[in-house]
């Protein structure tokens, strides 16, 4: 986990020292990287040059160094770490068996393996969830 | 972890590479990288993700973190607006 944002990293250490340790035993244990000028932010779409800030972003790298997901939001609404923990379980598990997994898919529930035998049979396997 | 006697030292300027764009990238050989070009979006899903080096808060102490460090762990990089905000 890597935190970026275009303060500065002393700024970094005062919001953990003075806010975020006292939401979360210890402070945050992920490093808080800074990214002043918005230089890295823009390689990834996602600097806001009319504000000079990053906005929310947040992007799933696997061991090689791919991305695998990438979720971008204007800054009034926050991040959903449900969500982040199901996609990094699925692609997870996608890596390790090369099984794909359907729609609201969610671990323990069944995944598809892909293959002219599934064409059309889709249906057999998964249902829609009622909601 | 304090492998050093010496407390650590830092600067009030301290630089980093930002984002670390290799030459090769892409194998385009058509689009040749002009200094003056602005640094446009290159991160997709399914393709490398840009690797960049960013100064850092870390554990108490201020270092530099690459991307690239990371290689053979799964990341996740979360972009934010700012310290102190409120959501």
């Amino acid at each position: 986990m890597l935190a970026l944002s275009t303060d500065s990293r002393f700024s970094h250490k005062i919001w953990q020292e003075e806010e975020l340790s006292k939401m979360v035993e210890g402070g945050v244990p992920f490093p808080m990287l800074s990214d002043q000028g918005g230089r890295i932010g823009t390689v990834y779409g996602v600097y806001d040059e009319d504000a000079g800030v990053d906005i929310r972003g947040r992007f799933l790298i696997d061991p090689d160094g791919i991305i695998q997901a990438m979720e971008v939001m204007t800054p009034s609404v926050g991040r959903n770490v449900n969500e982040l923990i199901r996609q990094i379980k699925a692609f997870q598990h996608a890596r390790a068996t090369g099984e794909v997994m359907p729609a609201g898919w969610t671990p323990g529930k069944p995944t598809l393996t892909p293959g002219p035998a599934l064409v059309g049979k889709v249906w057999t396997v998964w249902k829609p969830e009622k909601s | 972890m304090a492998e050093a006697s010496t407390p650590p030292r830092d600067a009030c300027v301290k630089p980093a590479r930002g984002p670390i764009i290799s030459q090769s990238e892409g194998a385009a050989p058509a689009a040749v990288p002009q200094k003056e070009e602005k640094a446009s979006m290159l991160a997709r899903v399914g393709k490398p993700a840009p690797d960049f080096e960013a100064s850092a808060y870390v554990d108490g102490g201020f270092k530099n973190v690459k991307l690239s460090d990371y290689k053979g762990h799964w990341v996740v990089m979360c972009f934010y607006p700012g310290d102190f905000t409120y959501v």
